[in-house]
């Protein structure tokens, strides 16, 4: 695989890999947002299978928005940004590469390691098979979304503190529709929670380019 | 193949300032223009401007080409090599693979190796950008801007943080780029070394 | 129409039509406020029904509040209208206010209903969500430092928002029948209740148009006194 598209991803990726470990810090932050709810909600296994799912998915989230400032303000910061809309790519393709990084680097490994936080919960078979594919599903619309909330913020110091006020509450739908799917099966009832999470996803991933390239577009004219 | 680039009445506004007003100037390929004036009076935003990044207040630039006149900005941008006021470089990456990621980026089909001895950087090839000195990522900047491609070069102080040979090193690039019938616009206070007219922006 | 908008356009109509809105804002509002208390108990509620009349308006003044914003940053942006801007700024702590509003006497309203004052009630619950893209907004505006960037950016982000919002809503239903609530207003509306109910919800958006164009003429003032200052310093 060659070309702009591919080298600007990968160049992406590794850059992921290489400040601040990448995947492995938004992990960590699942992880211990997943240790610390029942330290305080207690050890009670039932109790903690019927919120795993709501608990897991709002870890899973948070743990997505800690990488996105770097998505796009490292790049303006340092003019690497210039760089890359002069490039032959439109600034809707680079959105697009910059999106797929952001979930590969993020949103996919949150999703391979829910299982076995799903296990700590003491989530059954069906409810972590739920929760595993909701999020495989539904990441990419964190990721999307997110990075519109990226570009709008991308020339502010402290972008970081503003993004998650922009970000979370666009995210709603994709956290009650994630967890939704995991309390269905839950119930063994088929609410058709996947159906509408990947709606939104789809709209979110579709959407998000054309956004956040508008949002490039005006930051380097500023 | 870019035949000259032309600027006509052209403005330029930041926030409620008007920086400058009614430029006109006119560029052929193979001319190098430097374009001076005091700090805030709207160098860098013409640059900006040029590379198609900022949309004029009023008037146009025009890029003629053998296949056309552009007058879109974007369109206009991907024929810009482009070298900033800020240096572009990830620290993480190395001096290689930076090159080779803008070289791919560009579609450009250069092997890196040469082109990093041109800049006197061939032995760091390896080492992680955060090791550079000032100017010698201003020489990966000069071995990206080559890369590129590009035939429209817009450089913003190229000479700051270089050295003597740096400076004559940079002259020597540009000299050849307007020999193969380039075009060099430079924003600079200091004596670029070759052959070039100037622009004296003015106050608005 | 782009005649009638200019800056110094509107301060002489705003200016002209200010005072009779006020007016009517303050004649309907003593007016709906007269007929609410007039109303006689309903036989599920009892005399909470009243507090419906504050808050219904309110929650519709709110998410007409957005919609208009969203109206705004799309003139903004597609037509680059300097007024646009100013309108849509003007209108977001205004519609804060409205929906924290709506919270409020909702929650009110809730005590008696349902013996907490907080449920998680669809349409609450939505509407603290809008409480938030409010806050969002009006943060984005005040974050960045160079006004025009600041207002590209909030009209984006208020586009963004009035396409999520149905969706957020929505979903928000969609959570809700899962989770078995019951809302407030379901069911249809005695006829006893309408009259002050639609003479509340015409004071409400009268006021809010009177503060609005308030809020609008402040900032075109400002913006004036900002230019005069620059161009004498």
């Amino acid at each position: 695989m060659s070309g702009p598209f591919a080298s600007l991803l990968s160049r992406d990726l590794r850059l992921a890999a290489r400040s601040g470990g990448g995947a492995a810090l938004a992990l960590a932050f699942f992880a211990l947002v997943a240790t610390l709810v029942p330290l305080g909600v207690g050890s009670d296994l039932h109790l903690l299978s019927r919120i795993a799912g709501g608990v897991l998915w709002v870890g899973a989230v948070l743990a997505a928005l800690l990488s996105l400032d770097r998505l796009y303000q490292g790049d303006f910061d340092d003019g690497s940004l210039d760089l890359i809309a002069l490039s032959p790519l439109s600034l809707e393709q680079v959105a697009l590469a910059k999106l797929l990084a952001h979930w590969l680097s993020t949103g996919l490994p949150l999703t391979l390691l829910s299982p076995l936080l799903a296990l700590l919960f003491g989530l059954s078979g069906q409810g972590t098979w739920a929760l595993f594919v909701s999020l495989l599903i539904g990441t990419p619309a964190v990721s999307a979304v997110g990075a519109i909330g990226a570009s709008l913020t991308l020339s502010l110091k402290r972008g970081g503190l503003i993004l998650p006020l922009i970000v979370l509450p666009l995210l709603a739908p994709a956290v009650i529709f994630g967890a939704g799917a995991v309390s269905g099966a839950l119930d063994h009832l088929s609410n058709g929670a996947l159906g509408l999470l990947s709606a939104f996803s789809v709209a979110a991933v579709l959407l998000s380019p054309f956004a956040a390239a508008a949002c490039v577009r005006l930051n380097l004219a500023g | 193949m870019i035949t000259s680039l032309a600027a006509e009445k052209l403005a330029c506004v930041r926030g409620e300032r008007r920086v400058f007003a009614d430029l006109d100037f006119h560029v052929a390929a193979g001319q190098a223009l430097v374009v001076e004036g005091a700090n805030g009076v709207g160098k860098t935003s013409l640059l900006r401007l040029i590379a198609g990044f900022l949309p004029p207040a009023s008037g146009r630039v025009t890029l003629n080409t053998d296949r056309g006149a552009i007058s879109d900005g974007e369109e206009r941008g991907r024929l810009v090599g482009w070298l900033g006021h800020q240096d572009g470089i990830k620290p993480q990456l190395s001096v290689g693979e930076q090159l080779e990621f803008f070289a791919q980026l560009y579609g450009a089909r250069d092997v890196i190796g040469p082109l990093l001895e041109r800049v006197g950087l061939s032995r760091q090839r390896d080492f992680p950008c955060r090791y550079l000195s000032a100017g010698q990522k201003k020489r990966l900047g000069l071995a990206r801007l080559i890369v590129s491609g590009r035939g429209l070069w817009l450089l913003d102080e190229p000479l700051a943080a270089l050295d003597t040979a740096g400076r004559a090193l940079t002259a020597e690039l540009m000299s050849a780029h307007c020999a193969a019938g380039g075009i060099v616009i430079a924003a600079t206070h200091d004596a670029l070394g070759l052959e070039a007219r100037s622009l004296r922006l003015e106050a608005a | 129409m782009f005649r009638y908008a200019n800056p110094a356009m509107f301060m002489r109509l705003s200016g002209a039509l200010l005072p009779w809105v006020c007016g009517a804002a303050v004649i309907a509002l003593a007016a709906g406020l007269y007929l609410g208390f007039q109303v006689p108990p309903d036989y599920q509620q009892g005399m909470t029904v009243t507090i419906m009349f504050v808050h219904v308006p309110a929650a519709i003044v709110a998410e007409s509040a957005y919609g208009l914003i969203a109206i705004a940053s799309l003139f903004s942006l597609v037509w680059r209208h300097p007024l646009a801007d100013t309108a849509a700024r003007a209108a977001a702590p205004l519609g804060a206010v409205f929906t924290a509003l709506g919270l409020i006497t909702g929650s009110l309203w809730g005590r008696p209903m349902w013996g907490a004052y907080w449920v998680w009630d669809a349409r609450l619950t939505s509407f603290l969500l809008l409480l938030f893209l409010y806050l969002g907004y009006i943060a984005l505006w005040n974050a960045i430092e160079d006004e025009a960037r600041a207002a590209r950016a909030a009209a984006i982000l208020a586009l963004i928002g009035a396409v999520n919002l149905p969706i957020i809503k929505f979903s928000v239903d969609w959570w809700n029948t899962l989770h078995q609530g019951e809302s407030i207003l379901s069911g249809k509306i005695a006829p006893v209740f309408l009259w002050p109910l639609l003479i509340m919800a015409l004071a409400y958006m009268l006021l809010f148009a009177a503060l609005w164009m308030v809020r609008i003429r402040t900032e075109i003032v400002n913006r004036r006194a900002r230019g005069l200052m620059q161009r004498t310093a």
